[in-house]
């Protein structure tokens, strides 16, 4: 039993390092501010999260603890709740300050512009 | 036990990790970049002080870690919504 929950432990551990470590090296490698945003909000929330777990674990089956530790299920309930809330707020207070790196909106059907005459026509889907 | 000689490698991975945010506090073209930086570099810290409670066996940090999630979050929305609107009391 000791040594399943050591294994599950170490797992935990190096599963929960190598995701931050992956998302910080996208954070500082790739090119773009939307292409950075991936790493962080993504893998670096979920190796926090494994890390956090490996924690509980821990201190809930350390010799001469005391009933569960559920301190860390709330960091893990907060940090879950508030990671897309804050890539949300970041991605609109990057549009705001560059307008031009909003994608086009698609085209309605029927508008002047589209292609209302002939929608299956190949060459006018690639046009947009 | 595999633990007690797994944590200083994990402690290691992150202080790089924190690292690699540094760099990109300090080299981030944009005010944006700056604020995700800040952003993950609080993450960072507070899975790092989850790892030290579990290498000094103590559960005084967990109050810790969860004021920087907290005040975290406070701060990023309050970076966002200063660039968003140029003001944070409306």
């Amino acid at each position: 039993m000791a040594l399943l929950l050591d294994i599950l432990l170490a797992t935990l551990l190096v599963t929960g390092a190598a995701f931050a470590l992956i998302g910080s090296w996208g954070l500082a490698k790739l090119s773009d501010f939307f292409m950075r945003l991936h790493g962080p909000t993504k893998a670096s929330t979920l190796g926090v999260g494994c890390v956090l777990i490996a924690s509980m674990l821990y201190f809930t089956f350390r010799p001469g603890a005391s009933g569960a530790s559920l301190h860390e299920l709330l960091i893990t309930l907060f940090v879950f709740l508030t990671a897309p809330i804050s890539a949300h707020l970041l991605v609109k207070a990057a549009l705001a300050l560059d307008p031009s790196a909003r994608p086009a909106p698609p085209l309605q059907r029927g508008s002047a512009c589209g292609s209302a005459a002939a929608p299956h026509d190949p060459a006018a889907r690639r046009e947009r | 036990m595999i633990v007690a000689t797994l944590l200083p490698f994990a402690i290691g991975a992150f202080t790089l990790a924190l690292l690699l945010n540094l760099y990109r506090l300090l080299r981030g073209p944009g005010p944006a970049d700056r604020i995700l930086a800040l952003d993950t570099m609080y993450i960072n810290s507070l899975a790092l002080l989850i790892l030290l409670g579990m290498h000094f066996g103590t559960t005084v940090l967990f109050e810790a870690a969860l004021v920087i999630a907290a005040l975290g979050f406070v701060g990023t929305v309050v970076l966002s919504k200063f660039i968003m609107r140029g003001d944070i009391v409306e």
